[in-house]
């Protein structure tokens, strides 16, 4: 008795020294009123969004800088910034931007057209470290080439002059007509910013380290990241956290908190439990089998984020029977992509149509449709003479979650299965994602068959199909040369509306040459507090919090 | 002593050698490489190719060898391909993030694990003994990220007593001049902070704890168990001597001998335990650091990580050799 009562009094005493130890200072309740903390997936890399392509390190610079043109919350519609107009003319290939006046960087530097040109000629210029495409990679994908080309680089340039014509208008020269580029000067690593700053603390100076890793000499892209945006740089202690400030001269609408924390906690699990604990106000990337438990909670929410994505089926035309259009229609309504979009995604999806998310301009909704129809598949097969079943290699990946394949082995397997209902034997193979299967897809070496897909970078049309189809490519096979002709012309049209027009027939024309099968897109989920309110969930993730409040 | 203390430092270099060897060879052996990993689904095959040719990827694994120890040497553990940083920059920070949760797991397993072993044994048979023994039991068994999830789900999500990830709540402003965060705060005098700190060191302290608790624990009541029957604590007791200074003076002190050793001995546990507890914890230590470099092929960081853990590991194996040989004379006598 005694030892059991001994054992009770030192239970007692323990969690009195827990509780004790729990019952911590209240210091910061006022400041965390008007302090959103939201937690990512990992740490920025650097805050100079020129030199990055992650979304940790875009999400903070998106706060800090803006760029001539921006896109409309929660949608791909690019809509003026920095520039109040622009004019395409010269086929394309001469752009004239008409600039907002008044507006200064943080350190107080004019933003003007000698500020613009500043940029351009930075990024063109960039010293053979900060060209390869794991550190400029938008630039590059963007612009091609640098004025210099480091080893390596081998395409041309698209950019030619930028030319200040008076304060307030700049005109860039291009070499070849493009209307894409004006989407992606929404993207952050194209965004202005403060000459004076990036000169100061030298943004332009670092080496390779041996391992062949961009190491900056200067604190810019660390400690002084300046641009023009509702948010400026206040802090950043790797591990612990970044820390940006109210700008109250900001030009347009101020932002409503005055202080914005970003922590990085890139378990998914410790993400969730750190909302739950109310340590964080919101984090990005829900698993979605944490959605229920979210919703579950009254003082939680999911904000979806509209789909940005397209997985597909991968049809190699190069492989016979796959050059024939019938046998490829069979295979197209072969596949139950209904019932894989319906069980495999947790409600957080929706059949595709063609190869572009229904967001984006240039989306057509009259493209030939392949419901899934056995029967039909059968018949197909047997009027392009061939004898069922029909034997095809199809390969899906290993070692991989992507949003818009979770779990690809659940999707061969269903898809494998209605393919075998529809007259086909299929022969499953397999390769794990790093480093064999994609090179393998890339390589036109992944079987008849196989399952990839892609998320977009920027709100241009061009960044989905145009990436896909308007150059030959192995993964494919030869497809309709019209498609590559027409992919060209629209990637010249500077008409927003003739583009749109031109994209639409190319997705007609896509759809019924069939160089594959898309079957999903999928809306990824952030979690916060039900008090934060006026985050607006973006498909390109240029998530602002100026408009945000809790 | 001094002779035993440079042999045993010399027979170093061979191991760090060899340890370098092995580490570089078998992250080499891994499925998949850092072009890859930096590019994605985006990668092409130039410039995949192109950023095999900047890594020196291609070049033979010995050149590569040889680059590697060439910077080591001058003190260059290499960029991380994660962050771009040096890892030299990193390790400061990490480091005594790491040191700071380790040494906590360390005080409680202790100051828990001493006693409980002490009394298992005093009470040889007893509810108390059996239970102890079971509860070690379970501390041994349990998977480290499980009780730290169910911690957390108690502590921080339910009750809200104490925080779920970090270091230190984001909204205290403090100065990091050491980076441990404990000394930090009450350094600079902010004791808010030290407290805060400490907060945070609670729960990941305990899940990285319970598997040396139960060791200890274990070890303790056995070799209490010895002692106890040894001749000079039956010569103390016959002396007449309270119970409790036999105790005290002739059990325990003799029995903590190889007490001492197994906490030393739990270091690189510690180490193998913080990768799953500070990544649960999201606390920024060298654990959680390794586990992001594994994911992203970030082989300069793990060479630089790993090799960096083995010499900690290797130090404080000698460190424990040398206050063996402080607490035992025997043994001091023995390397004469």
């Amino acid at each position: 008795m005694r030892k059991i009562l001994k054992a009770g009094v030192a239970l007692g005493a323990l969690s009195l020294l827990v509780a004790a130890v729990a019952s911590g200072s209240a210091e910061g309740q006022a400041q965390a009123k008007d302090t959103l903390v939201f937690a990512t997936e990992g740490e920025p890399t650097f805050l100079d969004p020129a030199i990055v392509s992650d979304g940790p390190s875009l999400r903070v610079a998106d706060q800090i800088t803006e760029g001539l043109v921006t896109v409309k919350p929660g949608t791909t519609k690019i809509v003026p910034d920095l520039a109040t107009s622009w004019t395409g003319s010269n086929g394309g290939k001469r752009w004239t931007f008409k600039l907002r006046g008044g507006v200064k960087f943080h350190d107080g530097t004019p933003f003007n057209a000698q500020a613009v040109c500043a940029n351009f000629n930075r990024w063109y210029n960039f010293p053979a470290a900060f060209q390869p495409d794991s550190v400029a990679y938008y630039y590059y994908t963007v612009f091609g080439g640098y004025r210099k080309p480091a080893q390596g680089i081998t395409s041309d340039p698209l950019f030619s002059s930028c030319q200040v014509v008076n304060a307030s208008t700049a005109r860039i020269n291009l070499r070849k007509p493009s209307a894409s580029f004006i989407a992606a000067l929404s993207l952050p690593s194209l965004s202005m910013q403060s000459p004076t700053a990036l000169k100061k603390y030298k943004a332009n100076a670092g080496t390779l380290s041996a391992d062949g890793v961009l190491r900056p000499s200067g604190t810019y892209a660390t400690e002084h990241p300046t641009g023009t945006g509702p948010y400026k740089f206040k802090s950043w202690k790797i591990g612990d956290k970044l820390v940006l400030e109210r700008n109250d001269s900001y030009w347009g609408k101020k932002a409503k908190l005055k202080q914005v924390i970003l922590r990085a906690i890139p378990d998914n699990a410790a993400r969730l439990q750190a909302l739950q604990s109310g340590e964080i106000d919101g984090y990005n990337l829900v698993e979605p089998q944490d959605i229920s438990t979210i919703k579950r909670n009254s003082s939680l929410k999911i904000i979806d984020r509209p789909a940005f994505n397209v997985g597909y089926v991968t049809i190699n035309s190069a492989k016979a029977p796959m050059n024939k259009l019938l046998v490829r229609q069979a295979v197209a309504h072969g596949l139950d992509r209904e019932a894989v979009v319906k069980s495999f995604y947790g409600g957080r999806a929706q059949v595709a149509t063609q190869f572009m998310p229904p967001q984006l301009f240039g989306w057509a909704k009259d493209v030939k449709k392949y419901p899934y129809n056995p029967a039909r598949s059968r018949q197909l097969l047997q009027q392009a003479g061939l004898t069922l079943p029909v034997e095809i290699e199809f390969w899906y990946p290993t070692d991989i979650s992507r949003g818009y394949m979770p779990d690809p082995q659940r999707n061969f397997q269903a898809f494998a299965a209605s393919l075998e209902n529809s007259g086909f034997k299929v022969v499953a193979k397999s390769a794990p994602w790093r480093p064999d299967y994609v090179a393998r897809v890339q390589a036109g070496n992944a079987g008849h068959l196989n399952l990839i897909g892609w998320t977009g970078d920027f709100g241009d049309p061009d960044n989905f199909i145009g990436t896909f189809f308007r150059t030959p490519q192995n993964t494919w096979g030869p497809i309709n040369p019209k498609i590559h002709a027409i992919l060209n012309a629209a990637l010249r049209e500077t008409d927003l509306e003739k583009r749109t027009l031109t994209y639409q027939q190319a997705n007609r024309l896509i759809m019924a040459n069939l160089p594959g099968v898309p079957y999903v897109h999928t809306k990824p989920a952030l979690a916060f507090k039900k008090s934060v309110r006026g985050y607006v969930a973006s498909p390109i993730e240029l998530e602002p919090f100026a408009p945000v409040s809790k | 002593m001094l002779r035993f203390v440079v042999r045993r430092l010399f027979l170093l270099v061979p191991i760090l050698i060899g340890l370098s060897l092995l580490v570089f060879f078998w992250i080499r052996a891994l499925p998949g490489s850092p072009a890859e990993a930096l590019l994605g689904e985006r990668a092409t095959p130039d410039s995949i190719a192109q950023a095999r040719d900047q890594y020196g990827l291609d070049d033979p694994l010995y050149v590569q060898y040889w680059r590697y120890v060439q910077t080591v040497g001058s003190g260059d553990l290499g960029t991380s391909i994660a962050s771009h940083r040096p890892i030299t920059e990193e390790l400061r920070e990490r480091f005594p993030a790491t040191i700071e949760l380790a040494f906590s797991a360390m005080l409680f397993a202790t100051l828990i694990g001493v006693p409980l072993g002490f009394f298992a044994a005093k009470r040889y048979g007893g509810i108390f003994d059996n239970s102890s023994l079971f509860l070690s039991l379970i501390g041994v068994s349990i998977p480290i990220f499980f009780l730290a999830i169910l911690l957390k789900w108690l502590f921080a999500v339910n009750l809200g007593w104490l925080p779920s990830v970090g270091r230190q709540d984001v909204l205290i402003d403090a100065g990091h001049p050491t980076n441990f965060y404990v000394l930090d705060g009450i350094v600079t005098g902010n004791w808010n902070a030290a407290w805060d700190a400490a907060k945070h060191l609670i729960l990941p302290g305990i899940a990285l704890a319970t598997i040396p608790l139960a060791i200890i624990a274990r070890i303790t009541r056995a070799s209490v168990l010895d002692v106890q029957n040894e001749d000079y604590v039956r010569t103390a007791r016959a002396k007449g001597l309270a119970p409790r200074t036999v105790d005290r003076r002739h059990v325990l002190r003799n029995a903590m001998l190889p007490v001492t050793t197994i906490i030393g001995l739990q270091v690189g546990l510690l180490l193998s335990g913080a990768i799953l507890t500070e990544t649960v914890f999201a606390f920024p230590g060298l654990g959680s650091w390794l586990q992001m470099a594994i994911e992203n092929r970030d082989y300069p960081v793990l060479q630089g990580g790993i090799l960096f853990v083995a010499m900690v590991v290797v130090v404080v194996n000698l460190l424990v050799d040398i206050s063996y040989g402080l607490l035992n004379p025997r043994v001091r006598l023995a390397g004469r």
